[in-house]
Protein backbone atom coordinates (compact mmCIF):
# COMPACT_ATOMS: atom_id res chain seq x y z
CA UNK A 1 0.00 0.00 0.00
CA UNK A 2 1.57 3.41 -1.08
CA UNK A 3 0.15 6.74 -0.84
CA UNK A 4 0.86 10.08 -3.22
CA UNK A 5 2.37 13.04 -1.44
CA UNK A 6 2.73 14.98 -3.96
CA UNK A 7 3.13 14.16 -8.03
CA UNK A 8 5.98 11.10 -7.80
CA UNK A 9 6.52 11.55 -4.17
CA UNK A 10 5.31 8.63 -2.41
CA UNK A 11 4.94 6.83 1.04
CA UNK A 12 5.93 3.71 1.27
CA UNK A 13 6.37 2.77 4.55
CA UNK A 14 4.96 0.42 6.70
CA UNK A 15 2.36 0.37 9.22
CA UNK A 16 3.46 -1.46 12.61
CA UNK A 17 -0.17 -2.29 14.47
CA UNK A 18 1.20 -4.38 16.70
CA UNK A 19 4.43 -2.43 18.91
CA UNK A 20 3.33 -1.60 22.36
CA UNK A 21 6.83 -1.28 23.65
CA UNK A 22 8.84 0.83 21.84
CA UNK A 23 12.49 0.15 23.72
CA UNK A 24 10.57 1.59 26.73
CA UNK A 25 7.79 3.83 25.04
CA UNK A 26 4.39 2.50 25.79
CA UNK A 27 3.09 3.13 22.50
CA UNK A 28 -0.36 2.26 22.97
CA UNK A 29 -1.22 3.05 19.46
CA UNK A 30 1.03 1.36 17.38
CA UNK A 31 3.99 3.16 15.34
CA UNK A 32 4.64 3.59 11.86
CA UNK A 33 8.05 3.75 9.97
CA UNK A 34 7.69 6.31 7.05
CA UNK A 35 10.06 5.81 4.01
CA UNK A 36 9.29 7.75 0.32
CA UNK A 37 10.38 7.69 -3.06
CA UNK A 38 10.46 10.20 -5.13
CA UNK A 39 10.64 9.62 -8.86
CA UNK A 40 12.45 12.10 -10.67
CA UNK A 41 15.12 11.79 -12.88
CA UNK A 42 17.54 10.46 -10.08
CA UNK A 43 14.77 7.84 -8.16
CA UNK A 44 15.36 8.81 -4.40
CA UNK A 45 14.28 6.34 -1.65
CA UNK A 46 14.46 8.66 1.86
CA UNK A 47 15.01 6.65 4.86
CA UNK A 48 14.24 3.02 4.87
CA UNK A 49 11.98 1.18 7.64
CA UNK A 50 12.43 -1.42 10.93
CA UNK A 51 14.39 -4.38 10.03
CA UNK A 52 11.77 -7.00 9.53
CA UNK A 53 9.80 -5.09 7.55
CA UNK A 54 12.64 -4.77 4.25
CA UNK A 55 10.28 -7.04 2.15
CA UNK A 56 7.41 -4.93 2.78
CA UNK A 57 9.04 -2.02 1.66
CA UNK A 58 10.85 -3.61 -1.16
CA UNK A 59 7.63 -4.57 -2.72
CA UNK A 60 6.11 -0.96 -1.92
CA UNK A 61 8.70 0.23 -3.62
CA UNK A 62 8.43 -2.62 -6.58
CA UNK A 63 4.62 -0.95 -7.08
CA UNK A 64 6.25 1.96 -8.48
CA UNK A 65 9.56 1.64 -9.85
CA UNK A 66 12.26 -1.35 -10.05
CA UNK A 67 14.32 -1.34 -7.00
CA UNK A 68 17.57 -1.10 -9.67
CA UNK A 69 16.07 1.99 -10.82
CA UNK A 70 16.95 3.90 -7.65
CA UNK A 71 19.45 6.44 -7.80
CA UNK A 72 19.92 7.74 -4.08
CA UNK A 73 18.46 5.87 -0.84
CA UNK A 74 19.25 9.27 1.51
CA UNK A 75 19.75 8.16 5.56
CA UNK A 76 18.73 11.07 7.24
CA UNK A 77 19.16 8.70 10.78
CA UNK A 78 21.02 5.61 11.10
CA UNK A 79 19.01 4.41 14.37
CA UNK A 80 17.56 0.66 13.93
CA UNK A 81 13.74 1.88 13.59
CA UNK A 82 14.49 3.57 10.32
CA UNK A 83 18.13 1.95 9.20
CA UNK A 84 17.24 -1.40 10.56
CA UNK A 85 16.21 -2.75 6.62
CA UNK A 86 18.79 -0.72 4.72
CA UNK A 87 21.18 -3.83 4.37
CA UNK A 88 18.58 -5.34 2.77
CA UNK A 89 17.68 -2.27 0.81
CA UNK A 90 21.02 -1.52 0.04
CA UNK A 91 21.11 -5.05 -2.06
CA UNK A 92 18.36 -4.91 -3.76
CA UNK A 93 18.59 -1.50 -5.03
CA UNK A 94 22.05 -2.52 -6.74
CA UNK A 95 22.66 0.67 -8.48
CA UNK A 96 22.32 3.06 -5.62
CA UNK A 97 23.96 5.53 -3.37
CA UNK A 98 23.40 6.13 0.01
CA UNK A 99 23.31 9.52 0.63
CA UNK A 100 24.57 10.71 4.39
CA UNK A 101 26.18 12.70 6.04
CA UNK A 102 29.53 11.94 7.93
CA UNK A 103 28.78 10.77 10.89
CA UNK A 104 25.85 8.79 9.70
CA UNK A 105 27.71 7.19 7.47
CA UNK A 106 30.38 6.18 11.17
CA UNK A 107 27.59 5.21 12.44
CA UNK A 108 25.75 3.23 9.97
CA UNK A 109 29.11 1.60 9.81
CA UNK A 110 29.10 1.00 13.27
CA UNK A 111 25.34 -0.80 12.88
CA UNK A 112 25.88 -2.83 9.91
CA UNK A 113 28.54 -4.23 7.48
CA UNK A 114 28.57 -0.90 5.33
CA UNK A 115 32.04 -1.97 3.42
CA UNK A 116 30.64 -2.60 0.43
CA UNK A 117 27.95 0.39 0.34
CA UNK A 118 28.37 3.37 -2.28
CA UNK A 119 27.95 6.43 -0.14
CA UNK A 120 27.79 9.68 -1.02
CA UNK A 121 28.68 12.08 2.28
CA UNK A 122 27.02 15.34 1.60
CA UNK A 123 27.44 18.22 4.10
CA UNK A 124 25.50 20.89 6.20
CA UNK A 125 23.26 23.25 3.81
CA UNK A 126 24.36 20.93 0.62
CA UNK A 127 22.09 20.88 -2.59
CA UNK A 128 22.17 18.00 -4.83
CA UNK A 129 19.78 17.98 -7.99
CA UNK A 130 17.58 15.02 -9.04
CA UNK A 131 16.21 16.21 -12.04
CA UNK A 132 13.36 18.72 -11.30
CA UNK A 133 13.22 18.44 -7.41
CA UNK A 134 16.32 19.93 -5.31
CA UNK A 135 17.08 18.12 -2.24
CA UNK A 136 19.04 20.56 0.63
CA UNK A 137 20.08 18.84 3.53
CA UNK A 138 20.47 20.44 6.83
CA UNK A 139 21.87 18.79 9.84
CA UNK A 140 20.00 18.88 12.88
CA UNK A 141 22.88 17.15 15.36
CA UNK A 142 20.81 15.97 18.41
CA UNK A 143 17.32 16.31 17.40
CA UNK A 144 17.65 13.78 18.38
CA UNK A 145 20.65 11.73 17.51
CA UNK A 146 24.36 13.19 16.47
CA UNK A 147 24.34 12.27 13.14
CA UNK A 148 20.44 13.23 12.67
CA UNK A 149 19.55 15.21 9.42
CA UNK A 150 16.35 16.76 7.71
CA UNK A 151 16.03 16.81 3.78
CA UNK A 152 14.33 19.56 2.45
CA UNK A 153 12.61 19.63 -1.12
CA UNK A 154 11.94 23.61 -1.78
CA UNK A 155 10.09 22.96 -5.01
CA UNK A 156 7.79 20.94 -3.31
CA UNK A 157 7.34 23.09 0.17
CA UNK A 158 8.25 19.54 1.75
CA UNK A 159 10.36 19.12 4.51
CA UNK A 160 11.22 15.35 5.77
CA UNK A 161 11.85 15.88 9.14
CA UNK A 162 12.58 12.64 9.99
CA UNK A 163 11.84 12.03 14.19
CA UNK A 164 10.75 15.71 14.25
CA UNK A 165 7.33 16.33 14.27
CA UNK A 166 6.70 12.29 14.98
CA UNK A 167 4.02 10.16 16.24
CA UNK A 168 3.76 6.89 17.27
CA UNK A 169 0.10 6.58 15.77
CA UNK A 170 -0.35 3.73 13.45
CA UNK A 171 -3.45 4.79 11.37
CA UNK A 172 -4.77 3.32 7.98
CA UNK A 173 -4.48 6.72 6.41
CA UNK A 174 -1.13 8.85 5.91
CA UNK A 175 -2.36 12.69 6.34
CA UNK A 176 -3.26 14.63 9.92
CA UNK A 177 -6.65 15.70 8.60
CA UNK A 178 -7.65 12.21 7.65
CA UNK A 179 -7.66 11.27 11.39
CA UNK A 180 -8.80 12.96 14.66
CA UNK A 181 -6.38 16.27 15.39
CA UNK A 182 -6.55 16.26 18.78
CA UNK A 183 -5.24 12.32 18.89
CA UNK A 184 -2.72 13.30 16.58
CA UNK A 185 -1.27 16.55 18.23
CA UNK A 186 -1.54 14.13 21.28
CA UNK A 187 0.81 11.36 20.19
CA UNK A 188 3.16 14.66 19.15
CA UNK A 189 3.28 15.39 22.54
CA UNK A 190 4.03 12.09 24.09
CA UNK A 191 6.76 11.40 21.01
CA UNK A 192 8.33 14.78 22.09
CA UNK A 193 8.04 14.41 26.16
CA UNK A 194 10.03 11.26 25.57
CA UNK A 195 12.14 11.49 22.86
CA UNK A 196 12.92 15.14 22.26
CA UNK A 197 12.40 17.01 25.48
CA UNK A 198 15.80 17.34 26.85
CA UNK A 199 16.78 18.98 23.12
CA UNK A 200 14.43 22.00 23.87
CA UNK A 201 17.07 24.63 22.89
CA UNK A 202 18.40 23.15 19.86
CA UNK A 203 14.45 22.30 18.63
CA UNK A 204 13.79 25.96 19.66
CA UNK A 205 16.85 27.55 18.00
CA UNK A 206 16.15 24.96 15.15
CA UNK A 207 12.42 26.65 14.42
CA UNK A 208 14.28 30.43 14.66
CA UNK A 209 16.25 29.46 11.77
CA UNK A 210 13.90 27.25 9.79
CA UNK A 211 11.56 30.53 9.70
CA UNK A 212 13.47 31.19 6.56
CA UNK A 213 12.20 27.94 5.03
CA UNK A 214 8.95 27.64 3.34
CA UNK A 215 7.04 24.94 4.40
CA UNK A 216 3.95 23.71 3.59
CA UNK A 217 4.23 19.50 3.96
CA UNK A 218 5.90 18.22 6.64
CA UNK A 219 7.08 14.02 6.12
CA UNK A 220 8.54 12.86 9.47
CA UNK A 221 9.70 9.16 10.15
CA UNK A 222 6.15 8.41 12.46
CA UNK A 223 2.75 8.84 12.32
CA UNK A 224 0.96 11.15 9.91
CA UNK A 225 2.32 13.60 7.42
CA UNK A 226 1.23 17.11 8.26
CA UNK A 227 -0.23 19.43 5.69
CA UNK A 228 -3.59 21.23 7.27
CA UNK A 229 -2.49 21.36 10.54
CA UNK A 230 1.50 22.69 10.27
CA UNK A 231 1.06 25.86 11.74
CA UNK A 232 -0.26 23.81 14.69
CA UNK A 233 2.33 21.36 14.90
CA UNK A 234 5.09 24.16 14.78
CA UNK A 235 3.10 26.28 17.73
CA UNK A 236 3.16 22.75 19.64
CA UNK A 237 7.16 21.69 19.35
CA UNK A 238 7.66 26.03 19.58
CA UNK A 239 5.80 25.99 23.10
CA UNK A 240 7.59 22.35 24.40
CA UNK A 241 11.09 23.32 23.32
CA UNK A 242 10.46 26.76 25.01
CA UNK A 243 9.21 24.86 27.97
CA UNK A 244 5.94 26.54 28.50
CA UNK A 245 4.26 25.62 31.85
CA UNK A 246 0.51 24.92 31.56
CA UNK A 247 -1.55 25.97 34.68
CA UNK A 248 -1.00 22.04 35.69
CA UNK A 249 0.19 19.67 39.13
CA UNK A 250 1.07 16.48 39.38
CA UNK A 251 0.92 14.78 42.68
CA UNK A 252 3.27 11.22 42.29
CA UNK A 253 3.75 9.28 44.83
CA UNK A 254 4.81 5.98 46.36
CA UNK A 255 3.70 4.35 49.32
CA UNK A 256 3.54 0.40 51.13
CA UNK A 257 1.16 1.00 53.65
CA UNK A 258 -1.38 3.93 52.15
CA UNK A 259 0.41 6.68 54.69
CA UNK A 260 1.98 8.53 51.82
CA UNK A 261 -0.81 7.59 49.86
CA UNK A 262 -2.76 9.58 52.25
CA UNK A 263 -0.17 12.39 52.49
CA UNK A 264 -0.63 12.75 48.56
CA UNK A 265 -4.86 12.47 48.46
CA UNK A 266 -4.60 15.75 51.15
CA UNK A 267 -1.98 17.27 48.62
CA UNK A 268 -4.22 16.94 45.89
CA UNK A 269 -7.59 17.63 47.62
CA UNK A 270 -5.98 20.96 48.45
CA UNK A 271 -4.58 21.56 45.13
CA UNK A 272 -7.93 21.24 43.51
CA UNK A 273 -9.07 24.37 41.84
CA UNK A 274 -11.17 25.37 38.74
CA UNK A 275 -8.50 26.76 36.43
CA UNK A 276 -5.45 24.08 37.92
CA UNK A 277 -5.35 20.47 35.80
CA UNK A 278 -4.31 18.51 39.09
CA UNK A 279 -2.94 14.84 38.23
CA UNK A 280 -2.77 12.33 41.35
CA UNK A 281 -0.48 9.01 39.98
CA UNK A 282 0.66 6.29 41.85
CA UNK A 283 4.01 5.39 40.51
CA UNK A 284 3.76 1.76 40.31
CA UNK A 285 0.00 2.83 38.29
CA UNK A 286 1.37 4.79 35.69
CA UNK A 287 3.92 4.40 32.92
CA UNK A 288 7.21 6.48 32.62
CA UNK A 289 5.90 7.36 29.14
CA UNK A 290 2.46 9.09 30.94
CA UNK A 291 4.89 10.81 33.31
CA UNK A 292 7.06 12.37 30.95
CA UNK A 293 4.25 13.69 28.97
CA UNK A 294 2.48 15.19 32.26
CA UNK A 295 5.69 16.72 33.31
CA UNK A 296 6.66 18.12 29.77
CA UNK A 297 3.93 20.58 30.54
CA UNK A 298 3.34 20.88 34.11
CA UNK A 299 3.77 23.80 36.44
CA UNK A 300 5.05 22.03 39.87
CA UNK A 301 5.05 18.97 41.48
CA UNK A 302 4.33 17.36 44.79
CA UNK A 303 6.70 14.14 44.56
CA UNK A 304 6.38 11.55 47.75
CA UNK A 305 7.66 8.01 48.96
CA UNK A 306 7.73 5.92 51.99
CA UNK A 307 10.94 4.99 53.28
CA UNK A 308 12.31 1.91 52.70
CA UNK A 309 15.78 0.88 53.70
CA UNK A 310 16.76 4.13 54.96
CA UNK A 311 15.96 5.80 51.06
CA UNK A 312 13.49 6.65 48.72
CA UNK A 313 11.19 3.55 47.09
CA UNK A 314 12.77 2.05 43.81
CA UNK A 315 10.02 2.93 41.88
CA UNK A 316 10.10 6.73 42.89
CA UNK A 317 13.76 6.39 42.07
CA UNK A 318 13.18 5.20 38.67
CA UNK A 319 10.73 7.49 37.48
CA UNK A 320 12.62 10.32 38.65
CA UNK A 321 15.96 9.01 36.72
CA UNK A 322 13.95 8.60 33.40
CA UNK A 323 12.36 12.33 34.12
CA UNK A 324 15.73 13.85 35.17
CA UNK A 325 17.46 12.02 32.00
CA UNK A 326 14.71 14.07 30.18
CA UNK A 327 15.55 17.64 31.60
CA UNK A 328 12.43 19.73 31.99
CA UNK A 329 13.05 23.10 32.78
CA UNK A 330 11.65 25.76 34.65
CA UNK A 331 9.56 23.48 37.27
CA UNK A 332 8.73 23.88 40.85
CA UNK A 333 7.80 21.32 43.47
CA UNK A 334 8.33 19.81 47.06
CA UNK A 335 8.78 16.32 48.65
CA UNK A 336 6.79 14.30 51.00
CA UNK A 337 6.30 10.79 52.59
CA UNK A 338 6.30 8.92 55.52
CA UNK A 339 9.00 7.17 58.09
CA UNK A 340 8.95 4.92 60.02
CA UNK A 341 12.22 5.12 62.48
CA UNK A 342 15.00 6.44 60.19
CA UNK A 343 13.57 9.26 57.77
CA UNK A 344 14.85 9.09 54.29
CA UNK A 345 12.34 8.76 51.57
CA UNK A 346 10.79 12.48 51.14
CA UNK A 347 14.73 13.05 51.96
CA UNK A 348 15.54 11.42 48.69
CA UNK A 349 13.38 12.64 46.71
CA UNK A 350 13.94 16.26 47.62
CA UNK A 351 17.47 15.80 46.89
CA UNK A 352 16.41 14.23 43.32
CA UNK A 353 14.66 17.71 43.15
CA UNK A 354 17.25 19.66 43.73
CA UNK A 355 19.32 17.82 41.37
CA UNK A 356 17.07 18.68 38.46
CA UNK A 357 17.26 22.13 39.67
CA UNK A 358 13.43 22.36 40.47
CA UNK A 359 12.69 25.27 42.30
CA UNK A 360 12.29 23.97 45.79
CA UNK A 361 8.97 25.11 47.52
CA UNK A 362 9.16 24.24 50.72
CA UNK A 363 11.12 21.56 52.96
CA UNK A 364 10.11 18.16 52.99
CA UNK A 365 6.52 17.39 54.32
CA UNK A 366 7.21 14.33 56.53
CA UNK A 367 4.85 11.57 58.85
CA UNK A 368 6.06 9.25 61.09
CA UNK A 369 3.49 6.05 60.54
CA UNK A 370 0.16 7.32 60.10
CA UNK A 371 0.01 10.91 59.07
CA UNK A 372 -1.64 12.90 62.17
CA UNK A 373 -4.19 15.92 60.99
CA UNK A 374 -1.69 18.15 61.31
CA UNK A 375 0.52 16.33 59.13
CA UNK A 376 -2.04 16.52 56.58
CA UNK A 377 -3.53 19.96 57.03
CA UNK A 378 0.19 20.84 56.11
CA UNK A 379 -0.38 18.74 53.51
CA UNK A 380 -3.64 20.41 52.26
CA UNK A 381 -2.21 23.78 52.36
CA UNK A 382 0.85 22.71 49.90
CA UNK A 383 -1.79 21.62 47.95
CA UNK A 384 -3.32 25.16 47.58
CA UNK A 385 -0.03 26.42 47.60
CA UNK A 386 1.68 25.02 44.67
CA UNK A 387 -1.91 24.95 42.85
CA UNK A 388 -1.18 28.99 42.99
CA UNK A 389 2.06 28.25 41.51
CA UNK A 390 1.19 26.70 38.89
CA UNK A 391 -1.72 29.26 37.95
CA UNK A 392 1.41 32.09 38.40
CA UNK A 393 3.93 30.33 36.55
CA UNK A 394 1.29 29.70 33.70
CA UNK A 395 0.24 33.46 33.43
CA UNK A 396 4.12 34.27 32.30
CA UNK A 397 5.23 32.97 28.53
CA UNK A 398 8.13 31.68 29.61
CA UNK A 399 9.23 31.35 33.26
CA UNK A 400 11.88 32.30 34.71
CA UNK A 401 12.50 29.93 37.72
CA UNK A 402 15.21 30.74 40.31
CA UNK A 403 16.21 27.87 42.38
CA UNK A 404 16.27 29.94 45.46
CA UNK A 405 13.13 29.50 46.84
CA UNK B 1 40.95 32.18 24.19
CA UNK B 2 40.14 29.87 21.61
CA UNK B 3 36.61 28.26 21.56
CA UNK B 4 36.47 24.59 21.60
CA UNK B 5 33.61 22.54 19.80
CA UNK B 6 32.23 18.97 20.60
CA UNK B 7 32.70 16.83 17.49
CA UNK B 8 30.15 14.41 18.40
CA UNK B 9 27.15 17.31 19.29
CA UNK B 10 28.55 21.19 17.94
CA UNK B 11 27.79 22.57 21.57
CA UNK B 12 30.60 25.23 21.60
CA UNK B 13 32.70 25.75 24.45
CA UNK B 14 33.60 29.35 24.64
CA UNK B 15 36.04 30.35 27.39
CA UNK B 16 34.14 34.07 28.36
CA UNK B 17 31.36 32.39 29.01
CA UNK B 18 32.47 29.48 30.61
CA UNK B 19 29.98 26.57 32.16
CA UNK B 20 29.05 28.00 35.31
CA UNK B 21 25.83 25.21 35.96
CA UNK B 22 28.27 22.65 36.16
CA UNK B 23 31.43 24.02 38.05
CA UNK B 24 33.18 26.20 35.32
CA UNK B 25 33.34 29.57 36.01
CA UNK B 26 33.19 32.24 33.19
CA UNK B 27 36.72 33.49 32.00
CA UNK B 28 38.00 29.84 32.04
CA UNK B 29 40.24 28.87 29.78
CA UNK B 30 40.18 25.43 27.85
CA UNK B 31 43.22 23.90 29.40
CA UNK B 32 42.37 24.93 32.85
CA UNK B 33 38.66 23.15 32.65
CA UNK B 34 38.74 19.72 35.09
CA UNK B 35 39.48 17.27 32.99
CA UNK B 36 36.50 14.97 34.13
CA UNK B 37 34.07 17.89 32.72
CA UNK B 38 31.65 16.57 30.40
CA UNK B 39 29.60 18.19 27.36
CA UNK B 40 26.66 19.51 28.97
CA UNK B 41 24.55 18.48 26.00
CA UNK B 42 25.77 14.83 25.00
CA UNK B 43 27.79 13.90 27.91
CA UNK B 44 31.19 12.90 25.87
CA UNK B 45 34.53 13.99 27.29
CA UNK B 46 37.42 16.74 26.71
CA UNK B 47 39.24 14.32 24.35
CA UNK B 48 36.12 14.57 21.82
CA UNK B 49 36.21 18.24 21.86
CA UNK B 50 38.23 20.19 18.99
CA UNK B 51 39.17 23.99 18.52
CA UNK B 52 36.98 25.96 16.60
CA UNK B 53 38.86 27.13 13.90
CA UNK B 54 38.20 30.63 12.46
CA UNK B 55 36.44 30.87 9.34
Amino acid sequence: MTTALRNNIDWVGYVDWNVRDFHGYEALRGATYNSYLIRDEKNTLIDTVKGPYATNLLENIAKLVDPAEIVYIVCNHAEPDHSGSLPKIVEACVNAEVVSNEKCRQTLSQYYDASGWKFKVVKDHETMSIGKRTLHFVNTPLIHWPESMFTYVPEEKLLFSMDAFGQHYATSRRFDDQNPKEIALEEAKIYYANIVMLYGKRVAKLLDEGGMLDVEMIAPSHGVIWRSYVKEILEAYHNWATYRATSKVIVLYDTMYHSTETMADAIYEGALHPDVDVKLFNVRKTSLTTLATEFLDCAAVAVGSSTLNMGMMPMIAAALTYIKGLRPEGKAGFSFGSYGWTRGGAEGVDAFLKEMKFQILLEPIISQFRPDTSVLDKCREAGKMISEKALEMSAIPQAEISSEP
Amino acid sequence: MKLYVCDVCGYVYDPEEGDPENGVPEGTPWKDVPADWVCPECGVGKDDFSPLEDD
